[in-house]
């Protein structure tokens, strides 16, 4: 399901399934999307914190149209404790692996792969270098 | 960073204001040596002269000698530390006038570096580092020029675009600068991805409106951080769209102007004010080297 921004219209709140996955997309080249993300968090349940939410940033592959500083995204990734994923949408390998990847993700926060739930993604969000 | 140092002689420098210079990167150069001035002007000469005569195509129809000189400024430089800038002119005479006709400049570029410790530190012996590169002419010359310097230095030029990000911080910095005289407006262009017609926006603000903009925002004088520059285009996009209703952070920022100096996100500079040429030289030494390293 896609969404142009948070909240979701509440005229189909009974006919929505569960969402067990939440994807932020920040275009790297457009300053108004990292607003849009910023003011939508707002509208998100604390509890898909735990694993259930994940920024995708697209458009990395041209540095010379960046209007964000990755820094920034960064940051938002660690006070939300959620991994931020680089894309360039416009490759077509890069975009057949992101969709592997998110489509992963979506299996183990909907409780598909037995032994592994959306909490582990926050244990493996720690850096190497924030000891 | 160190502070700019005092404003350099403005008669040496008065050639490099007011003309559109096209920005390149260049890797440190091997075993370039000051004192052969001479010499390389006689070889690129040369090599100017051999190209044309191999038909690469130059001036169509007409009949020119290239005349080259490279000449050393030495003002143009950060610090001690920096290699004083090279400059190399292009010019003609043609072969019909007479023999008291002037020189015609045709091309002119010039390397430097401004504050550009950050690539020179750690340089071995033999490299000197002009990171900086800019040229003002004809492509096809400057593609005559860059190619002999890289098979004679065994350096690499590359084109230096401008990101909206590094645009957006130069016209933050340049909006705040005080002028003594009458400034002009501070222009930002805006480029609207994925329509079926290209649009451009336009957005033009009273010069001191924008200084006091930058005034509020700015926390210490002589320091920008990014948050401060966010919070400078902020304001301006939050004004724009409480007029037209259209959200310019959505947009491409394509070139800034300001009285001070305008730039193109195609890696094209002009400076108006020799005051803060080594204040703009300085920022672009720093994307040139970001480019290389």
């Amino acid at each position: 399901h896609l969404a142009a921004s948070l909240p979701l219209p509440s005229e189909r709140d009974h006919l929505r399934p569960r969402i067990d996955l939440v994807v932020f997309m920040i275009d790297i080249k457009s300053k108004y999307s990292l607003k849009n993300v910023e003011t939508s968090l707002a509208h998100v349940d604390a509890s898909f914190f735990l694993g259930k939410v994940c920024f995708l940033v697209t458009g990395v592959g041209r540095v010379n149209a960046c209007s964000i500083e990755t820094n920034a995204i960064c940051k938002l990734g660690k006070t939300y404790c959620s991994p931020v994923l680089f894309c360039e949408l416009e490759l077509e390998g890069i975009r057949v692996a992101t969709a592997q990847r998110l489509l992963r993700m979506l299996e183990v926060c909907a409780g598909h792969i037995p032994g592994v739930s959306a909490l582990s993604f926050v244990s493996l969000m720690r850096n190497s270098d924030d000891d | 960073p160190p502070p700019p140092q005092e404003s350099v002689d403005p008669q040496k420098t008065a050639f490099l204001l007011h003309k559109a210079w096209r920005l390149y990167s260049v890797t440190p150069l091997y075993r370039f040596r000051r004192a052969r001035l001479r010499d390389y002007a006689r070889l690129l000469s040369a090599f100017i002269a051999a190209e044309k005569q191999k038909g690469l195509a130059v001036e169509v129809g007409v009949e020119l000698d290239i005349k080259v000189a490279l000449s050393s400024l030495a003002e143009l430089r950060g610090s001690e530390m920096d290699q004083a800038a090279l400059l190399v002119q292009l010019s003609s005479r043609s072969r019909a006038s007479s023999r008291n006709s002037e020189d015609k400049p045709v091309w002119s570029g010039w390397f430097c570096s401004v504050f550009g410790e950050d690539l020179s530190d750690n340089l071995p012996e033999d490299f000197t580092s002009l990171p900086l590169f800019l040229s003002h002419g004809a492509e096809s010359y400057t593609a005559l020029v860059g190619s002999w310097f890289q098979k004679t230095f065994d350096c690499c030029f590359r084109r230096l675009a401008i990101s909206p990000l590094n645009l957006s911080w130069m016209v933050a910095m340049w909006a705040g600068c005080k002028l003594d005289r009458a400034a002009s407006a501070v222009e930002l262009v805006f480029s609207v991805p994925r329509l079926a017609h290209p649009l451009d926006i336009s957005y033009a603000i009273h010069p001191e409106d924008a200084k006091a903009l930058w005034d509020t925002v700015q926390k210490t004088p002589g320091e920008i951080t990014q948050e401060e520059v966010d919070v400078f285009m902020d304001c301006l996009y939050a004004h724009f769209h409480r007029h037209f209703k259209i959200h310019l952070s959505a947009a491409k920022l394509v070139k800034v102007s300001t009285a001070v100096a305008s730039a193109h996100c195609d890696g094209i500079v002009k400076i108006l004010h020799s005051q803060y040429l080594p204040g703009v030289l300085m920022l672009l030494t720093e994307l040139a080297i970001s480019q290389i390293q």
